[in-house]
């Protein structure tokens, strides 16, 4: 908690939420046994502040799992997750499912899909649609918000839920392979609108993907799980400036990176 | 020859009425079973418009929404509350599925001892039977509800009450207008059936009962087809309202 007295200490004003450096989500001694495996004991993580991190690692290591036990979809059997300290319930945040399809809701338009967690909070109409629009204003996103989400493209309807994850202002986003069920042209497009997302908000993003051009591509550090019950094989950073574009793919830090995390991960694999 | 789309289903109704008509001019069935087609329909007609044929029609629709109304009103929120805990309804799962098994008709004497002969015996037959679908598709609607939906909800925040009003209820939807629509087809048979053999003066099932008794052929066909008529039109109006509210469905 030092880094909270620090803070306390700055005088107003003059702090650079930049320049704070303690981890944004300690997660301490995470533990949850399925009937047929151990898939986490005693997992000990650092989440940092304000930086995308992608989540890779072996089938069924608990990729999907580490995130939905973090974001309370999942109850831990034992452990602690803290958000600057503070547990949870306490937090805004938003997540991301992978099946759009099921996670929209296709008897309210796009418009009062992405207003709907702020109804929840009892937030009044009129200001719901401000934020609503102030938010596709930031994000220069153009679908036209009155179409119910079957009308859309899945890509659409993907960024209608990143959106709807988005309009709490959250500290914390979670996305679960949010573009694994779309299409190869529009999981690129999608890849590009995530980053401006998170160029623009800069809050703490943690992603799960099982493509680690994906992953590496997005990320500011890759966290490698290894075979459950999962550990941290390697915290691999990859500092390229954003926003990162197809060049990217082909300079020799990214193919550096990709290569370093693919060694780990085929060694993950192998131990079998 | 090619014929539009949409009339296709037109087709069909010409050839049976072609067969129909074949059949009566080179008297191959006995003119007094069955009369001809024009014969019946002007029969049909005249008997809908100034006969007793429309009151009898009126009769039947007025029943059967009565005793569809009266088992949506009590089975939906009926199925709603079982549907939304797993464990109630598991708890009577057994005593729906029975009593949706048995048939309605087999109700009758009891129903006639607890009403009485008269309205009220009709319609609450044929309102326990379409309760009980009803209640059936509701419940599962509610208990099929997508998990990552209700998962979605729940991790925007939103209550308990929140997530049934907002989420369930509506993920029931299409669901519920299958009951709906098995419901007012249930119905309708245990009225015309009612209507039959419960001491009736008016409605279409006296009206054929009554026709086959007077061995008025006509009559009773012109009968048949309003009953027909009937049933085809409320599953139709059915379809469109789901149409309407339902937008989502099947999307």
């Amino acid at each position: 908690m030092t880094s909270l007295a620090s803070i306390a200490a700055s005088p107003p004003g003059s702090f650079d939420e930049s320049r704070r450096t303690a981890p944004h989500v300690t997660i301490r001694g995470l533990s949850k046994r399925y009937p047929d495996a151990v898939i986490y004991d005693r997992f000990d993580f650092d989440i940092p502040r304000g930086k995308l991190i992608s989540v890779f690692g072996p089938n069924g290591c608990g990729k999907s799992t580490l995130i939905n036990m973090i974001a309370g979809l999942v109850p831990a059997d034992a452990g602690e997750v803290l958000f600057d300290g503070r547990p949870l319930s306490r937090v805004k945040f938003g997540y991301v499912f992978q099946n759009y399809r099921e996670a929209l809701f296709p008897w309210l338009p796009a418009f009062d899909n992405i207003a709907y967690p702020l109804k929840v909070m009892g937030v009044p109409k009129a200001e719901r649609k401000q934020r609503v629009e102030r938010l596709v204003a930031r994000l220069g996103v153009k679908i036209d918000l009155s179409l119910y989400p079957y009308h859309l493209s899945g890509g659409q309807q993907q960024l209608v839920s990143i959106m709807r994850a988005l309009i709490v202002e959250p500290e914390i986003l979670f996305l679960d392979e949010p573009f694994s069920a779309l299409d190869y042209e529009m999981t690129l497009f999608m890849r590009d609108q995530l980053q401006r997302v998170f160029m623009e908000t800069k809050t703490t993003t943690v992603l799960v993907s099982h493509d680690l051009e994906e992953a590496v591509y997005l990320s500011d550090y890759v966290l490698l799980l290894s075979r459950h019950p999962a550990r941290v094989v390697e915290f691999v950073p990859y500092d390229a400036p954003r926003p990162r574009t197809d060049k990217t793919l082909s300079e020799p830090g990214f193919i550096a990176t990709k290569a370093r995390c693919l060694k780990l991960f085929q060694q993950e694999v192998r131990r079998g | 020859m090619k014929i539009p789309n949409a009339l296709l289903p037109l087709v069909g109704v010409a050839m049976l009425l072609a067969i129909w008509g074949l059949t009566v001019a080179l008297r191959l069935v006995d003119p007094v079973l069955l009369p001809s087609p024009l014969a019946t329909f002007r029969t049909l007609w005249e008997g809908m418009l100034s006969g007793k044929l429309g009151v009898d029609f009126l009769k039947t629709v007025m029943r059967t929404i009565s005793s569809t109304a009266i088992a949506a009103v009590i089975a939906i929120p009926l199925g709603i509350l079982l549907g939304s805990s797993e464990k109630l309804y598991r708890s009577v799962e057994f005593l729906i599925d029975f009593f949706r098994s048995t048939p309605a008709s087999a109700m009758f004497p009891l129903f006639l001892v607890l009403f009485g002969v008269g309205d009220r015996t009709k319609i609450s037959v044929a309102a326990f039977g379409a309760a009980l679908v009803i209640l059936f598709n509701v419940a599962y609607g509610v208990m099929n509800a997508r998990k990552t939906r209700l998962l979605a909800a729940k991790v925007m925040g939103a209550s308990r009450t929140r997530v049934l009003f907002d989420v369930m209820l509506l993920e029931s939807l299409p669901q519920t207008f299958v009951g709906l629509r098995n419901g007012v087809s249930l119905a309708l048979v245990i009225i015309v059936v009612a209507e039959m053999f419960i001491g009736s003066t008016d409605g279409l099932g006296q009206r054929v009962f009554e026709a086959q008794q007077l061995f008025d052929m006509p009559g009773m066909y012109a009968a048949i087809f309003a009953a027909g008529a009937l049933g085809y039109t409320l599953n139709l109006l059915f379809l469109l309202i789901e149409r309407r509210f339902v937008h989502w469905a099947g999307r």
